[in-house]
């Protein structure tokens, strides 16, 4: 199906009086200043605007119709009542501004949730100021640097990052004014401690580290990770991306991590991908808690009240002008409520067995894993090399065969260091009979790519539109619509 | 596969080093690297008269897949960055020996080429990167 963009329903003069000002606004705008030319907009009426956005609404690719195995996302299900819940009016009218004495009830809602993810994490202190992740990550290097800078250590600035990291761990390095210094990873997917060793000295600010990593793999030498970075001085950030895999199961704090950031609009139910609102709390070890951004909910007693920088004075700061997004924190908080300790244990179980599973199958049709003697986590690689080289059809034509069989694709072509690349995350939400669809179709477009390539060189064939030219996107953008 | 030229000195991380009549080294990405980044969209060459180190990152590729980094093989003053690339970063692409040169080096050391691996090292590596 394909919808027409909203100026080619346009006619002029057609418009729709019901969406109008019935008196002519009055606005002091200085003359200079005014256009001297009525603005190109689109001409329909109001029923054409309606069915136009429904349409499009209806051409979504999204968690609600279709599987969505997009790794490092963990684009999985978030359940309605959730959604229901946060907003209750008792909750959505609050104003930000309105005193504590008054809001006593969303206080303790934000206090009991800190202390929930100090449960869930291990960590001694938790802040649920950073409105996203990449909030987050900056918060918590920007922490480890006030850490050292308390302590008159100011030639720590060098951010260790394995190379299978998400991208966005050396930008918030650079950010937080650090060097970033690139460690490799294993053939076995672990990091290598040898050159680990050899990073770090009295330079070294700390690491980044996503565990289970990028690769879908579980860090099996944690313990010596920790070991190596303490013993030079540097800290340990732990990034939240595949919090799934280990919710409940193993803590972070446990594994010796100093601070953590937790995407809690992907592992905690508000739906994401659209680019917010978000949450990205950080939680802390000892060491950093006078450090934490403000405010955070404390407890006098019975009286919940914000502390601010009075009460902690070495505050890194205020990141946003309230106290984060509190949507998203209502979602969480009702989420893990409902959960409780045992689902929350559920949670990363079923992820891993998911995603365990449809690694066997594949692997059992033929298709190479990445790392095949390594447990998968709540995501796998699977590497289409062989398939390229064989059949010249690559991860990408796969991807977009994948389209045309109902299935959104899986990430594609990252982590950077596997070639012709798909990273898998079913999600714990997704049933048995959902994750053998997906199989089936892949076997199928296996098959195709053996006897029909150019099946999935052209693909998708079904959808609205067909192959984007990406290149030509990223060249030569163009985001001005003109009459023909 | 891809086109190894025998002539040429290369680092693991891909890139591509030529010693000049004059002394200077001419430095570019690899075609294994081109051909692993895909289609490029954007070059940024450092500019002349800017000292790099050894194993510095000092110019930028990205694809529509990837960003990276091009790590300089030697130590020394940049002479010149190709300001071609800036307007046809598919040069690399289509002639990653050529055309799609990234930038030329003064070296400081010249036995910091001489170290780098030969074309039968280098097609070894590549061997070894992807089994």
């Amino acid at each position: 199906m394909h919808e027409k963009l909203i100026f080619e329903h346009s006619a002029p003069g057609r418009s729709a009086d019901a969406q109008y000002p019935q008196v002519p606004v009055e606005a002091p705008i200085p003359a200079a200043l005014r256009r001297a030319s009525a603005p190109l907009l689109p001409e329909v009426s109001e029923l054409q605007a309606v069915r136009h956005f429904t349409r499009l609404s209806q051409l979504n690719f999204s968690i609600d119709t279709h599987f969505y195995p997009l790794g490092s996302c963990t684009m999985k299900y978030n359940p309605k009542a959730c959604n229901q819940y946060a907003m209750l009016p008792e909750l959505l009218n609050r104003h930000p501004l309105a005193p504590e004495s008054t809001g006593q009830g969303i206080l303790q809602i934000l206090f009991e949730l800190q202390e929930m993810l100090k449960e869930v994490t291990g960590m001694r202190g938790v802040s649920l100021t950073p409105m996203a992740g990449a909030q987050g990550e900056f918060a918590g290097v920007a922490m480890i640097r006030a850490y050292h800078k308390a302590r008159k250590d100011f030639a720590r600035v060098e951010i260790i990052v394995p190379d299978a990291a998400h991208g966005t761990n050396p930008a918030t390095a650079t950010m937080c004014g650090c060097t970033v210094k690139e460690i490799p990873t294993l053939h076995n997917g672990d990091i290598d401690l040898e050159s680990l060793k050899a990073a770090v000295g009295p330079q070294t600010a700390g690491i980044m580290l996503t565990n289970p990593s990028t690769i879908g793999v579980f860090e099996r030498h944690i313990d010596e990770v920790r070991r190596i970075v303490h013993e030079a001085g540097g800290l340990l950030y732990y990034d939240g991306a595949n919090l799934n895999a280990i919710l409940g199961k193993v803590r972070p704090g446990d594994m010796g991590f100093d601070v953590i950031h937790m995407n809690l609009h992907k592992t905690f139910s508000t739906p994401h991908g659209g680019g917010g609102p978000g949450s990205g709390a950080v939680g802390v070890s000892e060491r950093l808690l006078p450090f934490m951004p403000v405010p955070i909910v404390g407890r006098d007693g019975e009286r919940f009240r914000w502390l601010d920088e009075k009460d902690l004075p070495q505050t890194i700061g205020r990141l946003s002008n309230f106290m984060g997004n509190t949507g998203v924190l209502l979602r969480a908080y009702i989420y893990m409520r409902m959960l409780g300790r045992d689902g929350m244990q559920r949670v990363s179980e079923f992820a891993t067995l998911n995603s365990n599973y449809l690694a066997a199958r594949l692997r059992a049709a033929g298709f190479e894993l990445a790392y095949p003697e390594r447990r998968a986590s709540h995501e796998f690689i699977v590497t289409l090399r062989r398939e390229a080289r064989e059949w010249g059809t690559n991860a990408m034509d796969f991807a977009k065969r994948l389209l045309d069989y109902g299935f959104h694709a899986p990430t594609t072509y990252f982590p950077l260091l596997v070639p012709e690349c798909l990273l898998i995350e079913p999600t714990e939400t997704e049933s048995k009979e959902e994750l053998d669809a997906f199989v089936d179709a892949m076997i199928a477009i296996r098959r195709e790519a053996e006897t029909d390539p150019d099946k999935l060189k052209g693909a998708p064939w079904t959808l609205p539109v067909r192959r984007l030219d990406d290149v030509r996107a990223a060249k030569q953008l163009d985001l001005t619509w003109k009459a023909a | 596969m891809s086109n190894i030229p025998a002539d040429l000195r290369f680092q693991k991380s891909h890139e591509w080093a030529r010693l000049e009549a004059d002394g200077t080294i001419t430095i570019g990405i690899s075609d294994h690297a081109q051909q692993a980044l895909g289609d490029l969209v954007f070059v940024e060459a450092p500019e002349p008269g800017r000292h790099v180190n050894a194993g510095e990152g000092c110019a930028v590729v990205e694809s529509v897949k990837a960003a990276s980094d091009v790590y300089s093989p030697v130590s020394g003053e940049v002479v010149a960055g190709n300001a071609d690339l800036g307007g046809q970063p598919e040069l690399i692409n289509t002639d990653p020996y050529g055309a799609g040169w990234i930038m030329r080096v003064r070296p400081t050391d010249k036995a910091q080429f001489a170290s780098m691996l030969d074309a039968k090292a280098y097609a070894a590596a590549l061997a070894a990167e992807t089994h």
